[in-house]
């Protein structure tokens, strides 16, 4: 039953964005998203859609994939268009009982869902093709610079990446302890709120038991493994530019340049508004 | 009164990447009051066979039969099922969770809504059958030892007094004391309380000191399914799918073809002891 639930949703295949180093697309990712929001006119958009278009083709990632994500922000998504349909003063188009529809209500709810959406499956194309991994190495790499305001980099990003392979790990242990304790007459499905809550007991005490052991023996093998930490520690695989990293960077600044030019005039607009 | 499978098939994540054909028409007969082992390499799915015997996984197609009846039939009721076939995971300690072993072992009857009396007077049986020193009874399960954790957690299961009581790699872990006194447990429970035994084990040596019947899993299906003795003379096709005869047979087909001419089909130690020994008194 958990066995269907997938954390750190990679999908591997065989593209340039896959290959591309983890700190480009995460800069890629902030510039894009930076984008959606600070040019705001059709123009923009039409720009961002075949930006994002472009991405997901040559990523070889099935756009249903991609989609996957929105279903989780369906109901803010609903909300957010609704409240700027009914809230945002202007002229009044149509008229229901007490609720007023304006035109700069329809622009404003249209483009906040088409900035939602862009959002999450813009962030979809970069968790889609950069393994778990890849991405805290990027992060702690992007986030070297910290450290001289005594920012504990690469501890951060150690447990990020303890934390992430351990979900799958959990996953299983809990479904092992779940199946041990319904062999036990145990029911975690049926009952009021608080009884499901009490029922969790046997589930959980288990497992949180078997999480610190576990915390125990992997802290045990770094230990003797000679772990101490970031200082002088160095990588199997170190993140290195290469030339279609360098081209990419180039892509993301051609994209930004474009953005910034097609909206000069709208942004200027914007802020006289 | 049995467990019969018939052509069960069983497919992890169907439909997904991740697709696997876990077991492949399986048809076995499991009568009562017999002791079976079951014994097959890593990923052979013996450990998913035998989640099928309580219904916590449900086949992808084929049917169980518990005493005649369908499983899989509408409105059958799992939980009855469960409290009869007894279901011991591997690392069982691993699902104590109460404050003291006691109140632990009571879950079990507890969960089938006995009368509180009847539930305790179940526990403390229970636990007297897994040789558990009283003294222990109300230490919190995680003070003991692992052995003594495995009995608790055995108990847990004994205490819904199963009709069939299936054990997966019960003795995984344990020193050799530990592992012999639990299948030393295990084998007179089956003796004295008459139940079903079926023992998962990828030790040959383990289980043909004790079982009756073998049945080795290779690949998701079912390969041999005979008394130990006949199971062991191929020895060498379960080389192949990475298992093992005891030592003991390997020992007396060396001597046989040696040119001693012992009987090669002995299971235990005792045995081919004592066929040497009548070869040996022979030949002088």
């Amino acid at each position: 039953m958990l066995r269907e639930i997938t954390l750190g949703q990679y999908y591997p295949a065989d593209s340039v964005i896959h290959k591309l180093d983890p700190r480009v697309k995460l800069a890629g990712t902030i510039l894009y998203l930076i984008s959606l929001f600070a040019f705001r006119s059709v123009e923009a958009y039409v720009i961002a859609t075949l930006f994002l278009g472009t991405m997901i083709y040559i990523s070889k990632v099935p756009p249903k994939f991609m989609l996957r994500g929105l279903k989780s922000i369906i109901f803010l998504l609903l909300l957010t268009s609704i409240f700027n349909l009914f809230l945002v003063p202007g002229n009044t188009v149509l008229k229901i009982w007490k609720l007023r529809i304006t035109d700069a209500g329809i622009e404003t709810a249209v483009f906040m869902a088409i900035r939602l959406v862009y959002l999450i499956v813009g962030s979809s194309v970069m968790t889609l093709t950069t393994t778990p991994n890849d991405l805290t190495d990027g992060l702690e790499k992007a986030m070297g610079p910290l450290k001289k305001i005594r920012v504990p980099v690469h501890e951060i990003s150690m447990m990020m990446s303890i934390a992430l392979r351990f979900i799958p790990i959990l996953m299983e242990e809990t479904d092992k302890i779940m199946k041990a304790q319904m062999a036990r007459g145990a029911d975690f499905e049926s009952g009021g709120l608080i009884q499901k809550a009490k029922n969790m007991i046997p589930l959980l005490v288990p497992l949180f038991i078997s999480a610190f052991r576990r915390a125990n023996d992997l802290a045990m093998a770094m230990e003797a493994r000679g772990y101490h930490g970031g200082e002088g520690r160095t990588k199997m695989k170190p993140l290195v530019y290469k030339s279609r990293d360098r081209m990419a960077y180039l892509v993301l600044l051609a994209y930004m340049a474009v953005m910034f030019a097609v909206n000069r005039l709208g942004l200027v607009e914007s802020f006289f508004a | 009164m049995a467990i019969k499978i018939e052509h069960l098939n069983y497919i992890y994540s169907e439909g997904t990447a991740f697709e696997k054909h876990a077991l492949k028409d399986v048809n076995l007969e499991l009568p009562d009051g017999q002791f079976i082992g079951i014994i097959g390499h890593t990923g052979s799915g013996k450990s998913t066979l035998i989640q099928h015997l309580n219904g916590l996984i449900r086949g992808s197609s084929g049917t169980i039969y518990y005493n005649g009846e369908n499983i899989y039939s509408e409105g059958y009721s799992m939980r009855n099922l469960r409290s009869k076939v007894g279901l011991v995971f591997q690392y069982p300690e691993h699902q104590l969770f109460e404050v003291d072993v006691f109140t632990d072992v009571c879950f079990g009857p507890k969960n089938l809504g006995l009368p509180k009396e009847e539930v305790e007077a179940r526990a403390y049986e229970a636990l007297r059958l897994t040789g558990l020193k009283e003294k222990y009874y109300k230490k919190s399960p995680f003070e003991l030892s692992g052995g003594q954790k495995r009995r608790v957690a055995i108990a847990g299961i004994l205490a819904m007094k199963p009709e069939v009581l299936v054990l997966d790699e019960p003795t995984a872990g344990l020193d050799p004391k530990g592992r012999d006194d639990i299948l030393n447990q295990i084998a007179k429970l089956h003796e004295e309380q008459k139940i079903t035994v079926i023992l998962v084990s990828h030790s040959m040596e383990d289980v043909a000191r004790y079982v009756e019947r073998i049945i080795v899993m290779n690949k998701g299906k079912v390969m041999f399914d005979d008394t130990p003795r006949r199971v062991f003379e191929h020895y060498q096709e379960l080389e192949t799918v990475g298992l093992a005869a005891p030592q003991v047979t390997y020992l007396m087909q060396n001597l046989h073809l040696k040119g001693w001419p012992v009987r090669t089909d002995a299971t235990t130690v005792e045995e081919a002891a004592a066929e040497i020994l009548k070869y040996c008194g022979s030949g002088r």
